[in-house]
């Protein structure tokens, strides 16, 4: 295998690691650990995740579309076309407030579920597996369920009604404010079972002497738990946070089976745009947002590995 | 790995319960009032108006149907929104994708994560970039194109497989860290060479994150329906991809019941999964996520 050739002559890295690896552990690794076993996952990362990015940055710069058979290249002209018509920084700003809304919200509902839920008893029990029948649904069946749950002559309205014994009819997802607000909650409501178990995942790895050693301490109950039990959840915290947020940013289905990026394109998250212009035909213009989303999720994501990196180094 | 757990056994000492207080003694009350308005009505809702006729479904509400007609709307779904063939194409895509993933993916951690040194550094952090790091959704099908595969099975499984690699290689070779070497310096001792080292020991090992990758992997590719429409869109049905036609096609008709009615369709596999192996799902979640 050449890639296996590339390491045994590859200089030992000695200088910047002093008890880095020398060449005859590397030899001996080789033979123990032959790194031809990477070959056939990293061909396929290669072919179906790698290419396809590095021709994102080439066909962004084309006039690709259905309409012509020849690509050619127009320099930035994608860009600023988006760019004067005002779609790419509405749908940016779209895109994050959703995916921050969506981590705000996954994570408070899990975090109260799964306190709420931490008690192994019978009905406990029961409801955890009920909250996590959405997490098994298609988001797209949850986005077509809260549009029927939503509409204005919809059962929201008539149990408000009901409950407040005059007649409500508002329209849940008629605001160019707040219906971007609701996706996100319905997102966080599809999801909030998932983070609650690894809450309570995280819970239960707190061993309870801790929490004891803090009460005999003269500890209220409220402190045991927010100055104790609180920052040991730090490692669950991470990755519930950095899924809510980048499967958010990801996100399409729920937005589209919701709203469809109405009211007046006002939840057009960047996956519909790239939907609906690819639909139209407009291949570069879809490139162009793909290329965008790709550069804002780079530029966000940094921090975030850097924290499950750390958070790896600790465990 | 875990030995299963059956019958009394698998019960835990449990402290005898302590009230403690008005607030301790509303948390059961709280409990099924948050049940009962956050899950019951949503789902309620779907029950009902998968049930009802396409004229009380016209705008859908909580009330019983006048009468329950959920047969019959299931099996009009079933035909007009072609289930049996949609259900094929999703298995079709499902489960070549989620063995690959799996299989090379382990392959490609349990070295990623023995090895150290500078080029293995690099190699995992190109792969485990695909955590983060979103697809090509368009250049993704020019390149399909390009290939022949366009629209077909093999490149959905190829997509799939690229972007849940990452994932898997993330989860594996964090666990594979935690196995101690020894392990596999025994099996090397009696002369077992990397392939044997790898398929009898490494393996079984990894069945508890494996599984973890299986049961989130399968969630999402099964109800994937933005991958799906670019790639094999109008060419191959998939149940999502069925069910965004069925909804679409009542645009203006407002076909409640059906699109209800395929939900349940749809749904129902994964929850019948669910419900039989809920411990082991749980378990392997929890286990995976926060070691």
């Amino acid at each position: 295998m050449p890639t296996g050739q590339e390491t045994l002559t590859r200089p030992p890295t000695g200088r910047r690691k002093p008890a880095g690896p020398r060449p005859a552990a590397t030899i001996a690794r080789n033979r123990t650990h032959p790194i031809w076993f990477l070959a056939p996952a990293f061909a396929i990362l290669f072919v179906f995740f790698f290419l396809p990015t590095v021709f994102n940055f080439v066909y962004a710069f084309t006039d690709w579309s259905s309409f012509k058979s020849d690509i050619r290249p127009v320099g930035f002209e994608n860009f600023s076309y988006l760019l004067s018509d005002g779609t790419l920084f509405s749908a940016l700003r779209i895109t994050v407030s959703y995916a921050v809304l969506v981590a705000l919200f996954q994570n408070l509902f899990g975090f109260g579920l799964a306190v709420l839920l931490e008690k192994d008893t019978w009905l406990n029990r029961t409801a955890r597996l009920v909250f996590l029948i959405p997490v098994l649904m298609s988001a797209l069946a949850v986005g077509y369920l809260f549009q029927a749950l939503l509409k204005p002559d919809g059962s929201l309205n008539d149990l408000l009604s009901a409950v407040t014994g005059q007649p409500v009819d508002v329209a849940w997802l008629g605001s160019t404010t707040w219906t971007l607000v609701l996706a996100a909650v319905i997102h966080a409501w599809k999801w909030m079972g998932l983070s609650m178990l690894i809450y309570l995942a995280g819970l239960k790895t707190i061993p309870q002497d801790v929490t004891e050693a803090a009460r005999i301490d003269g500890a209220s109950s409220g402190q045991a738990f927010w100055s104790v039990r609180f920052p040991l959840l730090a490692p669950a915290i991470t990755f519930n946070v950095a899924t809510a947020l980048l499967g958010s940013m990801n996100g399409f289905d729920i937005v589209q089976a919701l709203t469809g990026g109405g009211p007046a394109r006002s939840t057009e998250i960047l996956n519909i745009f790239i939907y609906r212009t690819f639909g139209q035909g407009l291949f570069a213009q879809a490139t162009t947002m793909s290329l965008v989303l790709f550069l804002m999720v780079a530029l966000l994501a940094f921090p975030v590995i850097r924290v499950l990196r750390k958070r790896e180094e600790i465990l | 790995m875990t030995a299963p757990a059956y019958g009394a056994p698998a019960r835990r000492r449990v402290p005898p319960p302590r009230p403690r207080g008005l607030a301790a003694r509303l948390r059961p009350a709280a409990v099924v009032a948050l049940v009962v308005l956050v899950m019951g009505v949503p789902l309620w809702l779907v029950v009902v108006t998968a049930a009802k006729s396409q004229g009380e479904a016209l705008s859908p509400d909580l009330s019983l149907p006048s009468r329950w007609q959920l047969w019959e709307n299931l099996g009009q779904v079933w035909q007009q929104g072609e289930v049996p063939a949609a259900f094929l194409g999703s298995l079709l895509v499902v489960v070549p994708s989620v063995a690959l993933v799996l299989t090379l993916g382990s392959m490609a951690s349990w070295i990623l994560a023995r090895r150290a040194g500078r080029l293995n550094a690099v190699l995992y952090a190109l792969a485990i970039s695909g955590i983060v790091l979103p697809p090509a959704v368009v250049t993704i099908v020019l390149l399909l194109r390009q290939l022949g595969l366009a629209g077909s099975v093999v490149g959905m499984v190829g997509v799939y497989a690229g972007i849940y690699m990452s994932t898997v290689i993330f989860f594996v070779t964090g666990f594979v860290r935690t196995v101690p070497v020894s392990i596999e310096e025994a099996a090397r001792m009696d002369g077992a060479g990397p392939v044997r080292v790898f398929v009898s020991v490494i393996l079984p090992l990894l069945r508890p994150v494996l599984a973890t990758a299986t049961i989130l992997i399968c969630l999402y590719v099964w109800n994937d329906v933005f991958y799906a429409f670019f790639v094999v869109g109008g060419r191959l049905d998939t149940l999502p991809l069925n069910l965004f036609q069925v909804a679409n096609a009542g645009l203006y008709l407002d076909n409640w019941h059906l699109i209800f009615a395929y939900i349940i369709l749809m749904s129902l596999p994964l929850l019948i999964i669910f419900a039989v192996a809920q411990r082991k799902i749980i378990s392997g979640i929890t286990g995976g996520a926060v070691k």
